[in-house]
């Protein structure tokens, strides 16, 4: 029987997100990661706030980017090894369709818990409150597309041994232009310039990734799967 | 009917093969007479530039250098999308071989365009956006290299570096337009030419010949690895034995 589109991303979602919560740690792990980061950079750098909020962009991003990164482990690898992604192939149903929801709930328990906490650090890092919402927007469709693109490598290095380095490696220089116009449109926000523009591009970005990424997923999972 | 029979040899390995050890020598030979015509006309020949005198020069070894690393990216990512596509065992073989050479040139370009801009700008590195695109696409070999090693299976390492070729070459363009973009807004103080300022032609055709023999001189080395590379994976197959006894 063919289920409809809606009803496959809805059980997918579903599922993942029932499997999640059953292992909380492994939702809070990337979170914590991206607070310790932002920890760290006062640290290391100056506890001056004028000269944190300067740094502020970059520290959130490459935070966000890095603990996104962590979570990519996570994304495909459990369910390639139980033999679950096999069952999607060989289900009938379109498999771009059910990583494209995959994706979407990885997003889901990754991406957007870290925009909704990254206010917490971006207070100790001096970003204006009224600077919070477009710090939250920018890192929230950043982390979409970061979650779509990361699809990409975690279903490439299905096939390797060794997933760690390697999926950084590969995700790092896609992941260039999220990183350019999401650190822009944060830095905008916090100089209270217009962070329109930048905060488009993210978006233009995203679109491009959910029209393409989940088709070149599902390519390098079946060879993964082969 | 005739023309299709010529394609179909690129299929097969050990046409390939022997394709591979007749010419590498001759584009081997002509690279080298290309690259000491283009040497003795960019050293010699050419006037020194009224501005940058005698150190321009480098643009001889830096700009084919860089065109290289983009060209062979792009040689790159069709032979792995031919091999994608038309599931060609010899396709995925090219592509193997033009990462490593590819990874080179840009770390040739990347090298002596360091060299070039102590002089120049006063410092080895600036965030320019073709300097940063360079290092990016540094990155996008390393990683193609990485997951093409990472992966044991070779039918699976073929398909997926192929995979990764040609998500990079839709992202490439991307990565230079934001680059270009984020330069823009934190714009630096170096005193640079962006425009491309008109060469003369005594200095202009020691620097196309030059591209020229690089062009060559990669196709010698393609063909070289192509064949270690051929021979590696059909290492159990019958006509080695053939080839090389």
């Amino acid at each position: 029987m063919k289920a409809g589109v809606l009803d496959v991303a809805r059980l997918v979602i579903a599922r993942d997100l029932r499997l999640a919560f059953r292992k909380p740690s492994q939702l809070l792990q990337p979170l914590m990661f991206f607070m310790i980061v932002a920890t760290l950079f006062p640290l290391t750098l100056t506890p001056e706030m004028s000269r944190l909020r300067d740094a502020a962009p970059g520290v959130l991003w490459v935070g966000a980017l890095l603990s996104s990164l962590l979570a990519l482990e996570f994304l495909f690898r459990e369910d390639a090894q139980d033999g679950t992604l096999e069952q999607f192939a060989l289900s009938g149903q379109s498999l771009t369709w059910m990583l494209f929801a995959k994706t979407c709930t990885h997003w889901l328990l990754s991406g957007l818990p870290l925009a909704l906490f990254a206010p917490i650090a971006a207070v100790g890092l001096g970003v204006p409150g009224e600077a919070m919402w477009s710090v939250v927007a920018s890192l929230a469709l950043g982390g979409f597309a970061l979650s779509l693109i990361g699809a990409i490598s975690a279903g490439l290095t299905l096939g390797a041994r060794r997933g760690g380095v390697l999926l950084s490696l590969l995700t790092l220089p896609l992941a260039v232009p999220i990183l350019v116009f999401g650190a822009d449109a944060t830095h905008q926000a916090i100089i209270g310039g217009d962070f329109g523009p930048p905060l488009r591009m993210l978006g233009a970005i995203a679109v491009l990734g959910v029209t393409l990424a989940p088709l070149a997923a599902a390519a390098a999972v079946r060879i993964g799967l082969e | 009917m005739a023309t299709w029979t010529w394609f179909h040899r690129f299929g097969s390995p050990p046409w390939v093969y022997g394709f591979a050890r007749r010419w590498a020598p001759w584009f081997g030979g002509a690279a080298l007479l290309c690259m000491l015509i283009a040497l003795y006309g960019g050293l010699v020949l050419a006037p020194a530039d009224y501005q940058q005198k005698d150190a321009f020069r480098m643009v001889y070894v830096h700009a084919p250098a860089a065109w290289l690393s983009l060209m062979i990216y792009t040689t790159m990512a069709v032979a792995a999308a031919v091999g994608l596509i038309w599931r060609m065992k010899v396709a995925h073989a090219v592509a193997a071989a033009c990462a490593p050479v590819g990874a080179w040139f840009t770390v040739a370009a990347l090298g002596t365009g360091m060299l070039w801009g102590k002089p120049m700008w006063g410092a080895y590195w600036v965030w320019d956006p073709r300097l940063t695109a360079e290092l990016v696409l540094l990155f996008l070999y390393f990683g193609y290299m990485g997951l093409r090693a990472g992966i044991e299976d070779q039918a699976k390492a073929d398909k997926a570096s192929a995979m990764l070729a040609v998500v990079g070459v839709i992202n490439v363009p991307i990565i230079k337009y934001s680059v270009e973009w984020w330069n823009s807004l934190h714009q630096t103080a170096t005193v640079m030419q962006m425009g491309k300022p008109k060469m003369d032609f005594d200095m202009l055709w020691p620097l196309l010949l030059m591209f020229v023999a690089f062009a060559l001189y990669f196709a010698a080395v393609l063909l070289i690895r192509l064949r270690a590379e051929l021979l590696r994976r059909e290492r159990t197959a019958s006509w080695i034995r053939e080839v090389l006894t």
